[in-house]
């Protein structure tokens, strides 16, 4: 099956994952983002690039966080914005994934922004739009299961380039939960597909995939060792559900073992950034030190976020 | 029935167990086999069948189709499933027991099997469920279920999470010399996983299930064999290790059996692509080590028979994220085109191919079928090894469409299916 976010002429036509997205791609990504950062920041916030089209925001798992995003950035693009929230209830209702898409195909949509827990239900929609000749509705991946979550791996790499410019000069650590990380998944593609010569992930056992050494990274258990010499610190969230039990014993022994505090900072580079993908839980995986001093690029990548979900929206609908 | 003499003319006649590969004529009198090679005295047919150029073989042993009767009739029904078995050539075939309600009183069983058999193609062997409901704490009525006409008792695939029970299970049902199917996974790694646990689970960011859910649970089944007497077939084996388990066991004279599913040896987690539900399967795709080890297992006996573990499931059931998909793939009518693709790729000959999907599974069934041996009933499968097809869904008798195979071209295809001397399928 060809990956169907690209058309035949390898053009992208849907944005699902990063994986197999050619580098040239990603940069123009990355370079469109660039103005819209700027647009940001003037007292007028929006350009007219989307007048007219209508971008459905479909969540079947709720994240006010990033439908507010993506609903920021589509309307700074002056496009209408729609918010379906629509949970476990529409399949208690009988209604099934793709009776959604084609009731809202129907509407006339122009772009679903999908975040579904399970793995590849955008691939899914996406590659049903295809099969039934609409493939000019797009789709993009607000985050599915494990697997993906690119408009995030793109605002990481978009910060990383902001403060570091050439990835392939630096080491970067990805730290904590990558087992159920769509963020951590989505980040390596992308720092692999830019020639990061280095990729650490670093964590226990319980929360590495077993092969995720094929995913191009190294594989560190040790902390110390796993962010030494690192330009670049990415802390994952660590979800509340999997602080006890049988993936860890307490959300303590994570922080003693991997909770990022100025000490362990120490052992990277002296100008090395902190990045998080939020929400973040201060004292678990992060110390508040760290999360609120001078080499934490937190609330940067927030912004940054705004930009790049602009500038993969108009890329894909702008015409 | 008594007057139908039909004369199959100058086929290549394979019989895997009685070492028959020869272009004869084979001759049906009375629904059974009355000779082959010369005419019985007074010999004249009512019908000829011109077999030149094709194979004369006998009706495929199916060890696992799922008929869906009774409970899931919108994924398939006895008609469709049936017409699909006869369609493959398949002209016996063992349903397991995960109907609903589950096959665990005889009146369930007798009714399928009345239902089966008033349709009149593929002999049906019901699989009794082994605990009641399968829920894997109280043993059924093994004896009721077997004089209904249960072949032998498994949990299909509903986890059997007390050793305690599968140990009192295997004692009782060896009491009486009634045999046990287990699909090898622990059920705890088995929990919530749908894909080998390596790199395309890892990357697609699916729930894994390790290698080690099949290689425990084998050990659980062959240490329980040893203490029990028990006589166990293992089915689906799916992963390299077990593959060594299963033929070490066999080394040190353990009396077990095991088939493999025709599509583990052909597909890969690879296949998955890009969430492909329609490799959603049980068990997983494992990795090509896996699948190499399969083939090769099957070569050389370790594996005793292939089945085509065919499970139609409706077009909605596999129109949704992969993990939410209903697991199997419709495999009655791929079951021999795709045994001989195994047979063609690893340089097996036909006779030795067509045993792992006639006497071997007879011999597991334990019924005196698959063979063409004088008197038997004529329960044959006369295909075109050459004819290539492409398994689309308008090509497909089953209900079911799902397939892993769709697009694909293969070759070998059923010309004619005769049970007990009738024809009942014809291309």
């Amino acid at each position: 099956m060809r990956n169907p976010q690209l058309d035949a002429e390898g053009r992208l036509v849907h944005l699902l994952t990063l994986e197999g997205l050619p580098a040239e791609v990603i940069v123009r990504i990355l370079d469109a983002a660039v103005p819209f950062a700027s647009i940001s920041e003037r007292d007028v916030k929006k350009v007219p690039l989307l007048r007219g089209r209508s971008v459905f925001n479909l969540f079947f798992e709720n994240s006010t966080r990033t439908r507010t995003t993506f609903e920021i950035a589509a309307k700074r693009l002056s496009a209408d914005v729609i918010n379906l929230n629509i949970g476990a209830s529409s399949t208690s209702k009988g209604e099934t994934l793709l009776d959604t898409v084609d009731n809202l195909t129907a509407m006339n949509a122009d772009m679903f922004v999908v975040r579904h827990a399970e793995s590849g239900a955008p691939h899914l929609i996406a590659a049903h739009l295809n099969r039934t000749g609409r493939s000019h509705v797009h789709v993009v991946n607000a985050g599915d299961g494990r697997h993906a979550h690119p408009t995030q791996g793109l605002l990481d790499l978009f910060t990383i380039r902001h403060y570091k410019h050439d990835f392939r000069r630096l080491t970067v650590a990805i730290v904590g939960d990558v087992l159920h990380s769509r963020v951590a998944r989505s980040l390596i593609h992308g720092l692999t597909t830019l020639g990061t010569p280095e990729v650490r992930v670093v964590g226990p056992k319980t929360l590495l995939p077993t092969a995720v050494q094929a995913m191009g990274v190294q594989v560190h258990h040790d902390m110390r060792s796993g962010i030494a010499g690192c330009d670049v610190v990415v802390m994952l969230r660590l979800q509340n559900e999997r602080m006890k039990g049988a993936l860890l014993p307490s959300a303590g022994e994570f922080f003693k073992h991997y909770g990022l505090t100025p000490g362990k900072l120490a052992l990277a580079k002296p100008d090395a950034i902190v990045m998080h993908p939020g929400p973040m839980n201060r004292g678990v995986e992060i110390d508040s030190a760290v999360a609120d001093g001078a080499r934490s690029v937190i609330l940067p990548q927030v912004t940054f976020g705004i930009a790049v979900r602009m500038a993969v929206m108009s890329m894909l609908a702008g015409g | 029935m008594a007057d139908v003499k039909i004369e199959i003319r100058n086929g290549r006649i394979v019989d895997p167990k009685h070492g028959v590969d020869r272009v004869a004529t084979l001759y049906v009198a009375a629904g059974k086999v009355a000779a082959i090679g010369a005419a019985p005295a007074g010999w004249s047919p009512t019908r000829t069948i011109d077999a030149k150029g094709l194979v004369v073989a006998p009706g495929l042993v199916d060890l696992s189709a799922r008929l869906r009767e009774p409970g899931f009739e919108y994924k398939a029904t006895l008609e469709s499933e049936m017409l699909a078995a006869v369609a493959g050539g398949v002209t016996s075939l063992a349903c397991p027991p995960d109907t609903d309600p589950p096959l665990d009183e005889p009146g369930l069983v007798e009714m399928l099997k009345h239902r089966a058999r008033s349709l009149n193609q593929a002999h049906v062997y019901p699989v009794g469920a082994l605990t009641v409901g399968l829920k894997g704490v109280e043993l059924t009525e093994m004896g009721e279920l077997a004089e209904a006409g249960c072949i032998a008792f498994s949990q299909s695939e509903a986890p059997l999470v007390d050793t305690q029970v599968l140990l009192r299970a295997m004692q009782y049902a060896s009491t009486f010399g009634y045999r046990v199917w287990l699909r090898p996974q622990d059920p705890h790694l088995g929990r919530g996983g749908v894909a080998h646990d390596a790199e395309v689970a890892t990357r697609l960011g699916l729930a894994a299930i390790p290698a080690s859910a099949e290689t425990i649970a084998l050990a659980t089944i062959f240490a329980l064999v040893r203490e029990t007497g028990a006589s166990v077939h293992v089915c689906r084996l799916s992963t390299a290790d077990g593959v060594a388990m299963v033929a070490a066991a066999k080394k040190s004279g353990l009396a077990v059996t095991c088939d493999v599913a025709v599509h583990h040896l052909h597909l890969c987690d690879n296949d998955i692509g890009w969430f492909d539900a329609l490799c959603r399967l049980v068990p997983p795709l494992r990795g090509t080590r896996d699948r190499a080890a399969l083939r090769a297992g099957l070569a050389d006996g370790t594996i005793d028979a292939v089945c085509s573990d065919h499970s139609p499931v409706d077009d909605d059931a596999k129109q949704v994220p992969f993990a939410e998909a209903e697991p199997g793939a419709t495999g009655l009518e791929l079951l021999l085109p795709l045994t001989l693709k195994w047979a063609a790729e690893n340089k097996v000959g036909l006779p030795d191919a067509l045993a792992r999907i006639t006497a071997r599974p007879a011999a597991i069934l334990g019924l005196d079928t698959g063979h063409l041996g004088p008197g038997q009933p004529a329960d044959i499968c006369i295909f075109d090894p050459q004819q290539s097809w492409t398994v689309i869904p308008s090509a497909l008798a089953s209900q079911g469409k799902n397939t892993p195979f769709l697009g694909l071209e293969l070759a070998g295809r059923v010309r004619c299916t005769l049970v007990a001397g009738q024809v009942v399928h014809e291309d």
